[in-house]
């Protein structure tokens, strides 16, 4: 647990200490965001139709621009490397990595998702669904996200790749969190939804580190 | 067993033996199943002749998912016990079963506008044959994106495990979601409700597609363990 929250530390301190880098992710889903209204027009009936799909699809995308550094920098200098050899269960600093990658990066999305709900005059009614749906879906993006990261390492053009690899993925954990939004806004009451995208996330805790942890170790083999 | 076949060139004789069978299958049951199929069958007293258009989609979506299957298992026996013409299957596997599934996705978008008026819907069988198709495009992409070619099939092992999760999905889809696409007709409980006028042509072209598919996989296994020879005899010739 000390090694975990040690790994924590330290991630979190080499984000805060690059300061914008992850102003930038955010600025990236409020940009992406912004585009609908030019695209589709600003029919307020419209957007408010589309803005929980519009959010989601935004912060799927803004989370995965940041993922390719998850593992990245790690694997060029070579701590990767340490930490494998080191005590801690590859598999738990995975684990860890990811929790930082979801605070730095997951939770500044969902804090600026309600601001946005209000420019796309989403209905007040589904903010706190859409906070609580976020708060249940991106940690998995993230931990799925992990998964894909490794893999790519040491690739030739992984950006792209990794857009191709993991965006498949995440179209279950988009379906019901759009769906769970909806549905409130619909009047409907959204456990199910909110009970599977649990479900995704207990079940992305319990095997993506393994994947992640598997993909890591053959890269730095 | 397992280690029997691991040795290529024991590989390679078996598979110049099987590889002509399977090219006769392919052609004499294929073209039974297509002369059954477009000839000697009933026209359905709803859709007329579209529906012959089933006898290349259903074995098409049938081998999507086969090949993803055999794909995993190849993928884990070779992460498993390094087993190197597993990988190698896995990899040869790939781009076939990319084209059946783009086959079984074009052919059912070709049957969907007479039958349901549009050639697309977003449906839980076919959102998540068209997941499938990614999963193969990313595979091949991950196969393809390192400079040395042992990394890039492991890393692509994983990630077959990891997609592998979609393939249920995609069988159980028309039982958990109310869609458009029809549920199961042949493989189910209680055996087939399907009239035998069509279940054998359906059955002969589904193993002639399976015979297709151990065909091609031959030949490209085959062709990849060449150049893998000829790979290593260029690179004893450069450091002499």
């Amino acid at each position: 647990m000390s090694g975990f929250m040690a790994i924590l530390k330290r991630d979190l301190h080499l984000a805060t200490r690059q300061g914008m880098d992850n102003m930038m992710v955010v600025m990236f889903f409020v940009i992406a965001v912004v585009l609908f209204p030019f695209g589709v027009g600003p029919e307020p009936n419209i957007l408010a139709r589309i803005a929980a799909g519009v959010i989601w699809v935004a912060a799927l995308l803004a989370s995965m621009l940041s993922l390719e550094r998850l593992f990245q920098t790690d694997f060029e200098d070579g701590s990767l490397e340490l930490l494998s050899l080191s005590p801690i269960t590859l598999e738990v600093a995975v684990l860890a990595k990811v929790a930082a990658h979801w605070l730095t990066t997951g939770l500044p999305l969902i804090v600026a998702a309600p601001l946005l709900a209000v420019l796309l005059n989403m209905n007040a009614e589904g903010f706190p669904m859409l906070i609580v749906a976020l708060l249940l879906g991106t940690p998995s993006l993230s931990l799925i996200g992990a998964v894909g990261a490794a893999l790519i390492l040491g690739s030739r053009r992984g950006g792209v790749l990794l857009a191709l690899l993991i965006l498949p993925l995440y179209i279950p954990v988009l379906i019901f969190g759009v769906s769970a939004v909806d549905a409130v806004i619909g009047g409907f009451e959204a456990n199910a939804q909110l009970l599977i995208l649990g479900a995704f996330l207990m079940g992305a805790l319990a095997l993506c580190p393994w994947a992640a942890a598997a993909g890591v170790r053959q890269a730095i083999e | 067993m397992l280690h029997r076949f691991a040795n290529p060139t024991r590989f390679l004789r078996i598979a110049s033996v099987v590889q002509p069978w399977m090219a006769w299958a392919t052609v004499l049951l294929g073209g039974a199943g297509l002369y059954l199929g477009l000839f000697n069958s009933p026209a359905d007293y709803q859709q007329g002749n579209s529906v012959r258009i089933m006898y290349v989609h259903v074995p098409a979506a049938w081998m999507a998912m086969f090949c993803y299957s055999s794909m995993a298992i190849a993928a884990a026996v070779g992460l498993i016990w390094k087993h190197p013409l597993a990988d190698v299957a896995a990899k040869a596997t790939a781009p076939i079963g990319a084209c059946f599934t783009f086959l079984a996705l074009f052919t059912g978008s070709l049957w969907g506008k007479p039958m349901w008026g549009t050639w697309w819907v977003w449906d839980a069988r076919l959102t998540s044959m068209l997941v499938l198709l990614f999963l193969y495009l990313g595979y091949i992409a991950l196969v393809n994106a390192f400079d040395d070619p042992t990394r890039g099939t492991r890393a692509s092992s994983i990630l077959v495990l990891v997609g592998f999760i979609n393939v249920p999905i995609i069988k159980f889809s028309v039982d958990w979601w109310n869609t458009l696409h029809q549920p199961a007709s042949v493989i189910k409980m209680g055996g087939p409700s399907i009239d035998a006028s069509m279940l054998w042509p359906l059955l002969l072209m589904a193993v002639a597609f399976t015979t297709y598919y151990l065909w091609v996989l031959l030949i490209r296994i085959r062709t990849e363990i060449i150049a893998n020879k000829i790979r290593i005899a260029r690179l004893k010739q450069v450091h002499g």
